[in-house]
């Protein structure tokens, strides 16, 4: 049974397609042509990519975003006279959500790096982080330098697309690395006993430590690395890196990022928020 | 009249597709560098063939997949027997098993035998993936295979006792070859399932081919590029795995 009205019906929608594709394709242009600082304010909302890291951003008690990311974009926010909407994005995927449009920006404790910033722009650093570790106290006895980890048969637990991996890449070549694409499952492993280590940016470790003291511990005593850590935002856009890095450049003037750092990092006044 | 007709509607429809799949690539603002792509596959170091990490991956992808489709029939074969048989105790085991496996997701199934069972017997993460999709494309199996040992006409099972055929004969060469020309088609569809589903043990950090497609993307940011040679790769693994299927098919039915 042949309907040719049926067939010239579906060829007709057929038709319309590339003209749809043609109008979505446009905003590949008008996203490069038009900043996105334009685009919050029309819209009356910034949307912040970002992923679930302890302390940089995570669920309390009641199920609200908290954190020291949060708390800067939700500053910034109300800096621009807007609302904030978090878009909790996997890490793996944060960098193409971005580039394809799926948010205005990253506040996700990203370092900057140049493989990532040949992708995407980033501002000036509004915070500094550097690379920690959490350890076994049986699998990994005695071990208290880079070095001891650096072995064959050491296996070493990081979150996948995060620069713990390269960190751990870059100093720890001859390990074998087990790469998860969250952080709970990465420490689910150490915990289980299944790897040496845990590479994650201070002060993840440190506090993961304390929380099982007769089971792990911290072997080394000072962070291995030091990174700086920028918004992250679409190639092509000179006003949005200008707006968010003078921006960034008050809060450091005015001691807001400090004062944030100090709670975030340094205290543990937060724990009760979440536990 | 009519054959041209479709024809000519087939030739549109695709050529439109195509175009729109053109358009489409074009104004995505995205810098497409396919020429990233090749050492991922292989690359030559002074003269020597040297695999990339992509043709690792699907080694890996490749083994896993052929262990747990071998044990997937095997554990399928044992429970649609058991299934079928006279006990009621292990009518009713095999019917447990079947349904609490179809009835959940296979990754919940890959996390608690990593992260619970695990820890326990002590297995490594690639034994805990393959237990896994044995278990989860072995429940499929079962019912395929149950309902080709069900669709055998009883003067089959008749013939072969008035003869005098042990059971075990019965089974081995009486039900079984019957059994397989009737559901190798729907079997085939399942190992070309199992071959996909094998994606899913890069969450326990298997370094299968999507764990190394993963690990390249957050590398490089190659998304899209790294992706689709991704995509192709599984469909060369199932495409040749079809093939192979379609001629054991077309073999057996000259079989008597």
């Amino acid at each position: 049974m042949f309907d040719m009205k049926k067939v010239l019906m579906a060829v007709g929608l057929i038709l319309l397609m590339p003209l749809a594709l043609c109008l979505a394709g446009e905003t590949g242009d008008r996203l490069s042509k038009e900043s996105v600082i334009e685009k919050i304010q029309k819209d009356k909302v910034i949307r912040v990519g970002m992923s679930t890291f302890v302390p940089w951003a995570m669920k309390d008690k009641q199920g609200k975003l908290v954190g020291f990311e949060i708390d800067v974009a939700r500053q910034l926010a109300k800096d621009m006279g807007v609302d904030v909407e978090f878009v909790p994005t996997a890490w793996s995927g944060i960098i193409p959500a971005l580039m394809t449009g799926k948010f205005d920006v990253i506040i996700g404790g990203m370092g900057i790096t140049a493989q990532r910033n040949l992708k995407v722009n980033f501002t000036t650093p509004y915070d500094y982080s550097g690379m920690s570790m959490v350890a076994h106290r049986k699998k990994a006895q005695g071990f208290s330098s880079l070095a001891d980890f650096n072995k064959k048969d050491v296996n070493v637990a990081v979150r996948m697309g995060t620069t713990a991996e390269q960190a751990a890449r870059k100093f720890l070549p001859k390990a074998s690395l087990r790469l998860f694409e969250n952080e709970s499952q990465a420490l689910q492993e150490l915990n289980l006993g299944r790897v040496h280590a845990v590479v994650s940016s201070a002060p993840m470790p440190v506090f993961h430590a304390l929380k099982y003291p007769d089971k792990l511990f911290v072997p080394l005593e000072e962070n291995f690395t030091k990174e700086p850590i920028g918004f992250a935002i679409r190639k092509g856009d000179p006003d949005a890196v200008n707006f968010f890095n003078n921006w960034i450049i008050n809060q450091h003037a005015s001691g807001f990022l400090k004062e944030k750092k100090a709670f975030w990092f340094e205290s543990r006044d937060w724990e009760d928020l979440v536990k | 009249m009519k054959h041209k007709k479709n024809i000519l509607a087939a030739s549109v429809f695709t050529a439109v597709l195509i175009l729109a799949v053109v358009i489409g690539y074009k104004n995505l603002s995205y810098n497409w560098q396919w020429y990233r792509v090749a050492p991922y596959f292989f690359s030559f170091e002074n003269g020597r063939f040297v695999a990339g990490v992509l043709l690792q991956g699907v080694w890996i992808t490749f083994k896993i997949s052929a262990i747990s489709l071998v044990l997937a029939l095997v554990t399928g074969m044992v429970s649609a027997f058991a299934r079928l048989s006279p006990y009621v105790s292990l009518r009713v085991l095999a019917w447990c098993y079947v349904e609490t496996i179809r009835n959940t997701p296979l990754l919940i199934q890959i996390f608690v035998i990593y992260f619970v069972i695990s820890p326990v017997l002590d297995l490594s993460a690639f034994t805990s993936a393959v237990i896994a999709l044995s278990l989860f494309e072995g429940a499929y199996s079962s019912e395929i295979i149950r309902s080709g040992i069900i669709n055998i006409p009883k003067g089959q099972f008749e013939a072969a006792q008035s003869i005098g055929l042990p059971v075990f004969a019965t089974y081995y060469k009486v039900v079984v070859p019957q059994m397989l020309r009737q559901t190798l088609p729907m079997l085939a569809g399942q190992s070309v399932s199992l071959i996909k589903d094998s994606a899913l043990v890069s969450t326990i950090s298997i370094y299968d081919l999507t764990m190394q497609g993963q690990k390249i993307v957050s590398e490089t940011f190659l998304t899209f590029e790294i992706w689709f040679a991704v995509a192709l790769c599984y469909l060369s693994i199932t495409a040749t795995l079809s093939f192979i299927i379609r001629r054991i098919e077309t073999r057996m039915r000259f079989v008597n």
